[in-house]
C-alpha cells in the first residue's frame, strides 16, 4: 500500500497537530479502560468505605457464576441471530435493488433510513409492535395460534430483540452489499448465463463467491455490533429479562455495575469484553487484509 | 455448428429505434465480422443473438430453430467478451470446465476437452492459475478456451481484442482466424477496428447508426463501397469526397469546388445528377502535368515510412470543400507548397448520389 508522506520542518509542528486526538483517545479511552483493568482487581463494599486489593478474585468468581455462563450463551444466540437475519435480509434486499435500474436511488434512499433511527427509539418501535395486550404482531400471530408474550417466554423475548437490534443492522449491511453487488461485473454474470447457468446457479457459484470479501467484513462488524452496541435496544425492550434470557454480557456490565453496584464485577466483566473486541478487531484486519483479494 | 440467420431484426428501447431492421444470414461455418463506429448498434446486435438482449422485432434463428425467447443458456453459444469475463474466484481450469460441469459432463469427459482446449491455446502450464495471475493474453486465450470447450453451434466475439496492446492484438488476430479455420464453427464477431475486420472476415457487415449497410466479401466492401458511410470507414486515410455534378455532352464532372474532372473506365450519371466523387488516396498517382486529371496543392506531409500521405486541397478551387489526401510511394520527394498533378486510376473513381448517399451503379 502506498502512504502519503508529509515533511515537517519543525519538529514540534507534527505532535502539536495529533495532540487533540490523543488527548480525546486517552481522556475517552484510554484512562477509562486503565480504570477498568485497575478497578477489576479491586473490591468494593456497598457503601464505598473499604476499597480491597482483591487479585484475581474477581476474575475466578466471575468464571464460576452460572449468571455470567447463562449470559455468554445468550450473547453468542444473539449475536448469530442478529448476524444471520441482517446479513440475509440485507443481501436479498441488495439482490432486488440491483436487477432495478431506474428506481433503485429511490430504494436505497428509503432502505437506509433505518440507519438514522436511535437504537432507543428502534427499541420502543419493535416493543409496541410485539407488545402483547396492544401490539399488532402479538394480535396477527393469535391468528396462526401462537400466544406472544415476550414478558413470560424468553424465547419471545430473543426473538424481539433479535429483530429490533436486526432491523437497524441491515440498512448499514445494505448499502455494503449494494456496493459489493455494482463491483461485480455485469459481462461475468452473462457469461455465466450463456455457459448454461440459471439464476440460482449463477448466484451460487458466481455472485455469492465474489461477495464473500464483503460478506465476511460484515459478519465480523455485525458481530461487534450485536454483542456491544444493542444496550440500548435491549433496554428499551426487555431489560434483560424474563429471567435473564435476553441478559447479554454487555447488559449484564450495566445491571452488576449500576443497579447491582457490584463495581468491581463489573469492572471484571469490562476488561473480558475489551479482549473480546480487541480479539475481534485483530481478526478482521489480519484476515480481511489478507484474503479479500482475489 | 450451424447456420445463423437475422430476419429483419429491430430493437427497441423505449420509443427510440436502434436497430432498424438487420437481416442477414449466415452459412454454416462461415466467419462474418461485424464493423461499425461505437454506437452503430453492433453489440448490440450480437447480444441480441446470444440472448442477453431481448429482441423486439423480427427473427433470429440459430440452427434452423427460432431462438427469439430462448434463454442465452438454450442457445448453444458461447460468447467471448471485451473485457474476458473470466470468474476471478476460480482457476484457469475451472473457468474452461464450468459450463461443461453445469451441462452435466462426467469428470473424465470434462478433463478431456479441457485439455484439448489448453493444448490448442497453449495453456497448460497455466491451468492452476487464477485469472488475475495471467496476462492479458493469456487471459484472452481462456477467454477462447471457455469458448472452444463447449463446441457450440456459433461463436460470438464482442471486441474480444480491444483491451490488448498493437503487437499482441496482431498476433491473436491470427490466432482466432486459425482457430476458427480448424473448428470450423460459425462466428459472429465485432469489432470497430477496420484492420481486424478486414483480415478475420469472410463476410463483412458494415453498421451504421442501427442500419447494415452492406453486407459483402471485404474485398468487394473496399472495392465497391455501396455508400458513402462505408466508403469512409473501410480504409485508412479515408476515401476522398468530392461534391460534382455530372456535365453535359461526356464533359466529365464538374466539381462544386472549382475545375472538373473525368475519370477514365467510368460510367458517369445522367447529365445533371448532383454525385458525390470518391476516390481513394491510394488510387491518384502522380504523373506529367500532361495527363492530370486533377491538381494538389501540397499543405501537409506526413511520412510513414512505405507510403507518403500528402494532404492538401485542389490547386483550382474556390474555397471550402476541395481538401485531398493522396498516398504516395514511401521514396517520393512531396513538401509543403508543391502542386503535385495526379491522375485517377482506371475504373477506380466512385460515384454516390449526393441526397442519398447510394452507390450509383452504371
Amino acid at each position: 500500500m502506498q502512504t502519503k508522506r508529509t515533511l515537517f520542518r519543525s519538529k514540534t509542528l507534527p505532535y502539536l497537530l495529533i495532540l487533540p486526538q490523543m488527548a480525546v483517545t486517552i481522556i475517552f479511552f484510554l484512562w477509562p479502560a486503565a480504570q477498568a483493568v485497575r478497578q477489576s482487581f479491586l473490591r468494593e463494599d456497598a457503601f464505598g468505605f473499604k476499597t480491597t486489593f482483591v487479585w484475581f478474585d474477581n476474575y475466578t468468581q466471575l468464571f464460576s457464576d452460572p449468571t455470567y455462563e447463562n449470559s455468554l450463551r445468550v450473547t453468542v444466540v444473539f449475536a448469530i441471530g442478529v448476524a444471520v437475519l441482517s446479513l440475509v435480509s440485507a443481501l436479498v434486499l441488495a439482490l432486488a435493488v440491483d436487477r432495478t435500474i431506474r428506481s433503485s436511488q429511490v430504494y436505497t434512499t428509503l432502505l437506509v433510513w433505518p440507519y438514522a433511527v436511535a437504537p432507543a427509539v428502534a427499541g420502543i418501535l419493535w416493543w409496541f409492535m410485539f407488545n402483547p395486550t396492544i401490539g399488532i404482531l402479538p394480535y396477527l400471530l393469535s391468528f396462526v395460534g401462537y400466544h406472544w408474550d415476550h414478558s413470560l417466554s424468553g424465547f419471545d423475548a430473543m426473538i424481539l430483540v433479535i429483530i429490533a437490534s436486526s432491523w437497524k443492522q441491515i440498512s448499514y449491511n445494505f448499502l455494503f452489499f449494494v456496493a459489493g453487488l455494482q463491483a461485480i461485473p455485469k459481462s461475468l454474470v452473462e457469461a455465466a448465463a450463456i455457459d448454461g447457468a440459471g439464476p440460482y446457479k449463477r448466484f451460487f457459484t458466481i455472485i455469492f463467491p465474489l461477495l464473500s470479501p464483503t460478506t465476511f467484513f460484515l459478519l465480523v462488524i455485525n458481530t461487534v455490533y450485536a454483542m456491544f452496541d444493542t444496550f440500548a435496544v435491549i433496554h428499551a425492550t426487555t431489560q434483560g429479562g424474563p429471567a435473564q434470557a435476553t441478559n447479554t454480557l454487555v447488559y449484564k456490565v450495566f445491571q452488576d455495575g449500576f443497579i447491582g453496584l457490584n463495581i468491581g464485577s463489573s469492572a471484571t466483566q469490562s476488561v473480558v469484553l475489551m479482549i473480546i473486541v480487541i480479539a475481534l478487531t485483530f481478526i478482521q484486519f489480519r484476515w480481511i487484509e489478507r484474503n479479500v483479494q482475489y | 455448428m450451424a447456420a445463423i440467420s437475422l430476419r429483419d431484426v429491430r430493437k427497441n428501447y423505449g420509443a427510440t429505434e436502434v436497430i432498424h431492421g438487420v437481416s442477414l444470414d449466415v452459412t454454416d461455418g462461415e466467419f462474418i465480422v461485424i464493423v461499425g463506429p461505437s454506437g452503430c448498434g453492433k453489440s448490440t446486435l450480437l447480444r441480441m443473438v446470444a440472448g442477453l438482449e431481448p429482441i423486439t422485432a423480427g427473427t433470429i434463428e440459430i440452427g434452423g430453430r427460432v431462438v427469439n425467447d430462448l434463454e442465452p443458456r438454450e442457445r448453444d453459444i458461447a460468447m467471448v467478451f471485451q473485457n474476458y469475463a473470466l470468474y476471478p474466484h476460480m482457476s484457469v481450469y475451472d473457468n474452461m470446465a464450468y459450463g461443461l460441469k453445469i451441462a452435466g459432463l462426467s469428470k473424465q469427459a470434462i478433463r478431456e476437452r479441457v485439455d484439448v482446449a489448453a493444448t490448442m491455446l497453449e495453456l497448460k502450464p497455466y491451468l492452476d492459475r487464477k485469472p488475475r495471475a495471467l496476462s492479458g493474453g493469456q487471459r484472452q486465450r481462456v477467454a477462447m478456451g471457455r469458448a472452444l470447450v463447449r463446441q457450440p453451434a456459433a461463436f460470438l466475439f464482442d471486441e474480444p481484442l480491444s483491451n490488448l496492446d498493437a503487437k499482441l492484438r496482431v498476433q491473436m488476430r491470427l490466432e482466432i482466424k486459425s482457430m476458427q479455420r480448424k473448428v470450423e464453427t460459425t462466428s459472429l464477431y465485432v469489432t470497430h477496428d477496420q484492420v481486424e475486420a478486414m483480415t478475420l472476415a469472410d463476410r463483412l457487415v458494415v453498421m451504421n447508426a442501427g442500419n447494415a449497410e452492406q453486407i459483402d466479401t471485404p474485398l468487394n466492401v473496399y472495392r465497391q463501397p455501396a455508400t458513402t458511410f462505408v466508403a469512409g470507414f473501410i480504409g485508412s486515410p479515408a476515401m476522398n469526397m468530392m461534391a460534382a455534378t455530372v456535365a453535359a455532352n461526356g464533359r466529365g464532372l464538374e466539381l462544386d469546388s472549382g475545375g472538373s474532372v473525368k475519370p477514365r473506365d467510368t460510367a458517369l450519371a445522367e447529365t445533371g445528377r448532383k454525385v458525390l466523387l470518391g476516390i481513394r488516396p491510394e488510387h491518384l498517382s502522380l504523373v506529367q502535368e500532361l495527363n492530370a486529371d486533377l491538381k494538389l496543392a501540397v499543405v501537409a506531409v506526413e511520412t510513414l515510412g512505405a507510403d507518403t500521405l500528402a494532404h492538401g486541397h485542389l490547386a483550382d478551387s474556390r474555397g471550402a470543400g476541395g481538401d485531398l489526401v493522396v498516398r504516395l510511394p514511401g521514396t517520393s520527394p512531396v513538401k509543403p507548397g508543391d502542386v503535385l498533378p495526379l491522375a485517377v486510376e482506371p475504373g477506380m473513381a466512385h460515384l454516390f448520389d449526393r441526397e442519398t448517399g447510394k452507390r450509383i451503379e452504371a
